[in-house]
């Protein structure tokens, strides 16, 4: 029997650690094991007995890129099952340190981590000797989403200025118009990077992927709206258990999630753009479109050019939120823990990340569950690499393993989230 | 923060609540105190692009890092100017680039300063919450002490006969 292994024993330019592999017999790939192991990390339990205020600096933890989007599922379903409603400034104030997060971490994505794969380069440090202008800009770009969380976070790793209700403390006006200038230069360059990215040779591969995401009445997610897919689910996102659900696989740290009755399902940039393509503005619309993107996308590998599409919207976004911002009376909403159960789901730079707590009548957590997106994308991640590695045999192994990574890069995995992730193996027989 | 047009840089890189990964932040605090004129003090958690953008524009830099190692307090001291850094030591980092990442992407885009030295302190204790344990303490005083002496010799050779 012809056999053929192609192994990755640990990915490189991604977040935490996994290893791929890939087992072929006869030409016909058998096997695709995405294997996570990253050691478990246990936070669900340690929220347990923990006072509901905890929860937005405890899971912040979980991620040194995406600590925004923790505390930010956090606050909303502690929200929820206390029953008040962040608006006005306060809700402002969120969406703007979303957008500083979606910045630096998309800006760090395509310049540092992902490029390098369509350049043919070994990483972002061989690219910048010959690209020194392309790796300038995405340093730009992450030192202004840095800076803006930096400015309403605290600090850019870790902000410790979110809780329950608000915030510990809010800037004043001057204090944010002193960062719109660099907002809008990062915007001149997110743009850039929308061309610069459109030039890269895309593989031609496309998948029918069912795109979950969230979707809001009139804006491009990043705290609220109905969770929603492209096979017809529109629900609450307090429903999200009774649709989705997470699996063990013996050979993965992460669990496996996936919609119940249809299997594997596709979160992030991908999904929140095709879903929601007509709540981008005028000029990411635009200028997608002349990046060759349709409303939809459903070829991993452009994934690049809407990730920096929405670096874009994000600049736009944090520009707005800074021109039309008043300050708010008071920092946060006053609240009165109550026994109760909440749901959170905002969007991660990744994806959908999902969060639930249980609590007793003084607020202490009684049951904490959080699915974060790269989990949610693991089976697609495998059935995109089935695809890849059926359609592209002929290649030898080096070139093989160099795209197997280049489309789990697709996603922007976060392995150190998702274990609760890469090494690439392919035995070819 | 910028380091200026043609200054001087001590970059303290680190974590104060965690034990020893706060060697850097005790160094660069150390030298702010005792004030060396010309001097930039900057205080970082070691993410990338931050680090490129405290080494612009800089003539001259120090960096302190915590470092893993098999004995507390035991300083190395690295020329990042004058090659690659083992990546062994300093490879450590939660962010997907660190400080050696940093200071490469620094070097390939042509902007690492002219004079660019590394010290890394080997930690025992990395516990949140935790201080320096005395060797590391001991250690951070000495690296200030040997950085100061490094400032004033790149400076002013007579300073230095004089500290």
């Amino acid at each position: 029997m012809a056999r053929r292994t192609i192994k990755v024993d640990y990915l490189a330019r991604v977040e935490g650690e996994g290893a791929l592999n890939v087992t072929v017999r006869d030409g016909v790939v058998r096997d695709i094991q995405l294997r996570i192991f990253e050691p478990p990390r246990f936070f669900e339990a340690f929220l347990r007995g923990r006072a509901f205020s905890e929860a937005p600096d405890v899971t912040a933890r979980i991620c040194g890129i995406c600590p925004v989007a923790y505390q930010m599922s956090a606050v909303h379903a502690m929200e929820q099952a206390f029953g008040i409603r962040v608006t006005g400034p306060l809700r402002a104030l969120r969406r703007l340190l979303y957008c500083g997060e979606w910045i630096e971490s998309h800006a760090l994505h395509v310049y540092m981590l992902h490029a390098p794969d369509f350049l043919g380069y070994e990483g972002a440090i061989e690219m910048a000797r010959d690209y020194p202008d392309a790796v300038r800009r995405g340093l730009m770009l992450k030192k202004a989403g840095n800076d803006l969380m930096r400015l309403l976070g605290g600090r850019e790793v870790h902000p410790i200025n979110v809780r329950v209700g608000g915030f510990y403390k809010v800037p004043i006006r001057r204090e944010l118009k002193a960062v719109a200038e660099q907002l809008a230069r990062a915007r001149d360059a997110a743009l850039e990077t929308v061309r610069w990215v459109a030039t890269f040779d895309f593989p031609d591969f496309t998948r029918d992927y069912e795109f979950v995401a969230l979707r809001h009445a009139d804006e491009y997610p990043f705290n609220e709206g109905r969770l929603v897919s492209s096979k017809g689910l529109d629900i609450d996102v307090a429903e999200y258990d009774d649709y989705f659900v997470e699996e063990q696989v013996p050979y993965s740290n992460a669990l496996h999630a996936r919609i119940r009755e249809r299997g594997a399902y596709l979160v992030g940039p991908l999904a929140r753009y095709s879903l929601n393509f007509d709540r981008l503005p005028p000029i990411v619309r635009e200028t997608a479109r002349a990046a060759g993107l349709g409303p939809t996308c459903t070829n991993p590998y452009q994934g690049i050019i809407v990730r920096s599409l929405e670096i874009l919207y994000a600049c736009e976004e944090a520009l707005r939120l800074i021109d039309s911002y008043e300050e708010p009376d008071a920092p946060a909403l006053a609240l009165q823990p109550r026994a109760a159960v909440g749901h959170g789901c905002t969007e991660a730079p990744r994806g959908i990340l999902y969060h639930f707590y249980r609590l007793d009548e003084e607020g202490t957590i009684q049951e904490a569950r959080i699915v974060p997106p790269t989990s949610q994308n693991q089976k697609s991640i495998e059935d995109d690499l089935r695809g890849v590695v059926s359609g592209n045999l002929d290649l030898p192994d080096d070139r093989l393993r160099w795209r197997c990574e280049q489309t789990i890069r697709n996603y922007d995995p976060c392995i150190s989230c998702a274990t609760h992730f890469l090494k690439l193996d392919v035995d070819r027989g | 923060m910028s380091a200026g047009g043609g200054c001087r840089v001590l970059i303290g890189v680190g974590n104060l609540y965690r034990g020893d990964d706060g060697a850097g932040i005790a160094v660069a605090r150390g030298l702010r105190r005792a004030g060396i004129e010309g001097l930039t003090v900057v205080e970082l958690d070691g993410e990338a692009a931050s680090l490129i953008e405290a080494l612009k524009g800089a003539d001259s830099a120090v960096l302190i890092d915590a470092a893993a190692g098999p004995n507390p307090g035991a300083i190395h001291r690295f020329d990042a100017a004058a090659g690659e850094l083992p990546r062994g030591m300093l490879a450590w980092s939660t962010h997907a680039m660190g400080v050696v990442d940093a200071i490469e992407l620094a070097r390939a885009l042509e902007q690492l300063p002219e004079r660019c030295v590394v010290y890394a302190i080997e930690g025992r204790s990395f516990e949140a919450g935790a201080p320096l344990s005395p060797p590391v303490e001991a250690a951070a005083a000495e690296v200030a002490r040997r950085v100061r002496e490094e400032f004033l010799r790149g400076v002013d050779p007579e300073a230095r006969r004089d500290a």
